[in-house]
């Protein structure tokens, strides 16, 4: 369980997956922030206005999946690294995720990487497509990868051999 | 801001306590610069003191008594040097507090302090395999930090069944490979004059360790996030009340609305006033530093605004679930205010 | 072990320079504390308690806790988590009290 080890249930993953007909129409924010923090930038990041805490800074952030059109501003600027990108439409077999990296060596455009599920656990080699660096101060990048359709939701880390 | 002329005395050599060595990015809101990495808000800080006219900051000096008559002495430029303040402000944060084990006086036992000193200070690699006790916020970021230093850690244990710090955190180190064992504690620390490695093992709601669930965990250093202690001597030295709040994780300064002791003149603010995240005790300096301008008559049009804004601002931190200690130890706080 | 490759911090270390730990050459840079640059070189253990003879490393590498003393250029009681390291400085393992030089 999440507050126990740090890894969200499935029931927890749930709440927080779009439907299929959002995930049809492409690229969506998927927001893993299960817990009331006083904590906000989240909101101020989307100039959409698709990411709302209806009270205060302590709300679990609600996002509405309409207003959302996947352009991955949230996904570096989250301080909890608590955001990703998933887009279901990017081919037939293979769908894109986006995820935020800290760690060094930085990877490479078409380098593979070792994928990781919310536990840590090895999921394959796959594809980076887009390394985008978040800048100077915010410092946090924003990797795209290619991963099997089944894989999107599970894969939320990456690996990169020396 | 409001006029008044300070002088900041740090016993580091540079001021900026904690935040100078953490690397994370600030939660909150943007009035506590919510997103920016600590290292940016310490640097940000320090540039506004050295900018500002008003302010002198001493570095490794040491404040060493503060006397009935007003008088403070201070250790600087090694000599010991007298000071009359009108008001003192004690901001003095708090001390990593130490855990019982055998073994736990080895070589490589260190604090999460420590540790974020060594590797983000220094550039000092603290380990090359780390066993973490105690995932709170600072268990669980000093971890993500390991990580990102190149070292492993071969896990997260902690008492409690639950985690203490932020989820996001421990889910952050969770995918990155770590594991969080809760309802676990250390047995031992073993090594020939150095740790090379601790026994941990599962507990009962008892706290007493389950037969059969003991594990070797091979690690050069064992680091300790075991919570912290305010750092209270000088508020004891000068004579304000204290009262135990263990909600505030110890001792504290019984403080009015203003931060003010029991002592005409001498304000607290952070962790000193009890344990807190960062962001609480940025406002809370700035809450005493308007409060003790105030008491001096510095007061312009905007002080009033200012004041009521950094307490607005800690009720809306505090004001969560996460906020409930909190709240909880400042309401017996109150209690102990006549 | 320095860290050469960090995503949010670059070291800048000034100076390479050299000390002495027990009559032994130990290289350093002129930023770090004595303890830091001990620490970078393998050595963890730093002195010996009084009573029980136990090793004695650093604990909260900020001046606090008095875990780290040691005898530098022959004064005792040291904070090395504090001290910055200088070029020719002379580091000794503190076993026990230390003796106060007259």
């Amino acid at each position: 369980m999440l507050i126990s080890d740090g890894v969200p249930t499935i029931e927890d993953i749930i709440k927080i997956t779009p439907s299929d007909e959002r995930f049809a129409q492409g690229p969506v924010a998927i927001v893993e922030c299960f817990q009331e923090i006083p904590c906000n930038p989240c909101v101020k990041a989307c100039k959409r206005g698709a990411i709302a805490m209806p009270n205060d800074i302590n709300d679990i952030p609600v996002i509405d999946p309409e207003l959302c059109n996947g352009c991955s501003l949230c996904v570096s600027l989250c301080p909890g690294l608590a955001i990703f990108i998933v887009d279901k439409t990017y081919s037939k077999e293979m769908a894109l995720v986006k995820l935020p990296y800290e760690y060094v060596p930085v990877p490479e455009a078409s380098q593979y990487v070792t994928v990781l599920n919310r536990a840590g656990e090895v999921l394959g080699d796959y594809e980076v497509v887009k390394v985008m660096s978040g800048g100077k101060v915010n410092m946090t990048y924003t990797i795209s990868l290619t991963v099997p359709q089944e894989l999107v939701m599970e894969v939320r880390d990456i690996k990169v051999k020396e | 801001m409001l006029g008044a002329k300070v002088l900041l005395v740090e016993r580091d050599d540079i001021p900026g306590g904690q935040l100078v060595k953490q690397t994370h990015k600030f939660f909150g809101s943007e009035k506590q610069y919510a997103g920016d990495r600590a290292i940016h808000i310490a640097q940000m800080l320090l540039d506004n003191v050295e900018s500002n006219p008003n302010i002198e900051v001493w570095t490794n000096s040491t404040v060493l008594g503060i006397y009935e008559d007003g008088v403070v002495t201070v250790e600087h430029d090694e000599k010991h040097t007298k000071i009359m303040p009108k008001r003192v402000i004690i901001s003095t944060g708090a001390a990593e507090k130490f855990l019982g084990f055998p073994g736990n006086d080895l070589p490589g036992i260190y604090g999460a302090g420590a540790v974020q000193t060594l590797m983000n200070m220094n550039g000092v690699k603290p380990a090359e395999r780390v066993l973490m006790v105690g995932a709170g916020n600072i268990g669980l970021i000093v971890s993500y930090q390991l990580k990102q230093a190149g070292v492993e850690v071969a896990a997260v244990i902690e008492g409690m069944p639950t985690i203490g710090g932020y989820l996001v955190h421990a889910s952050k180190i969770r995918r990155a490979g770590i594991p969080v064992l809760t309802r676990h504690t250390i047995l031992e620390a073993y090594g020939d004059n150095k740790v090379e490695g601790a026994k941990i093992a599962e507990i009962d709601e008892k706290w007493q360790p389950i037969p059969g669930t003991e594990r070797d965990i091979p690690c050069d250093t064992i680091c300790l996030a075991v919570g912290l202690s305010p750092l209270t001597e000088l508020a004891w030295q000068a004579g304000c009340k204290m009262a135990y709040i263990r909600e505030l994780s110890g001792h504290v300064p019984i403080v009015n609305d203003d931060l003010e002791t029991t002592v005409d003149g001498i304000y607290c603010a952070g962790d000193v006033c009890g344990i807190e995240e960062a962001s609480a005790a940025m406002v809370e300096g700035r809450l005493a530093g308007i409060n003790a301008a105030l008491s001096l008559g510095y007061i312009t049009s905007e002080a009033e605004e200012l004041r009521k804004n950094a307490m607005d601002e800690l009720d809306e931190l505090r004001s969560g679930e996460m906020g409930n200690h909190i709240r909880n130890g400042l309401e017996k706080l109150s209690g102990y205010r006549t | 072990m320095r860290i050469e490759n960090h995503p949010v911090l670059d070291f800048e270390r000034g100076e390479k320079i050299s000390f002495f730990f027990n009559d032994q050459l130990v290289e350093a840079y002129e930023s770090e504390t004595i303890a830091a640059a001990l620490h970078a070189a393998g050595v963890r253990k730093l002195g010996e308690s009084s009573e029980m003879h136990r090793p004695r490393g650093l604990f909260c590498a900020i001046g606090n806790c008095s875990s780290c003393f040691m005898i530098v250029d022959g004064q005792p009681n040291m904070r090395v988590c504090v001290i910055k390291v200088k070029q020719g400085m002379c580091v000794e393992e503190q076993k026990g009290k230390g003796v106060l030089k007259p």
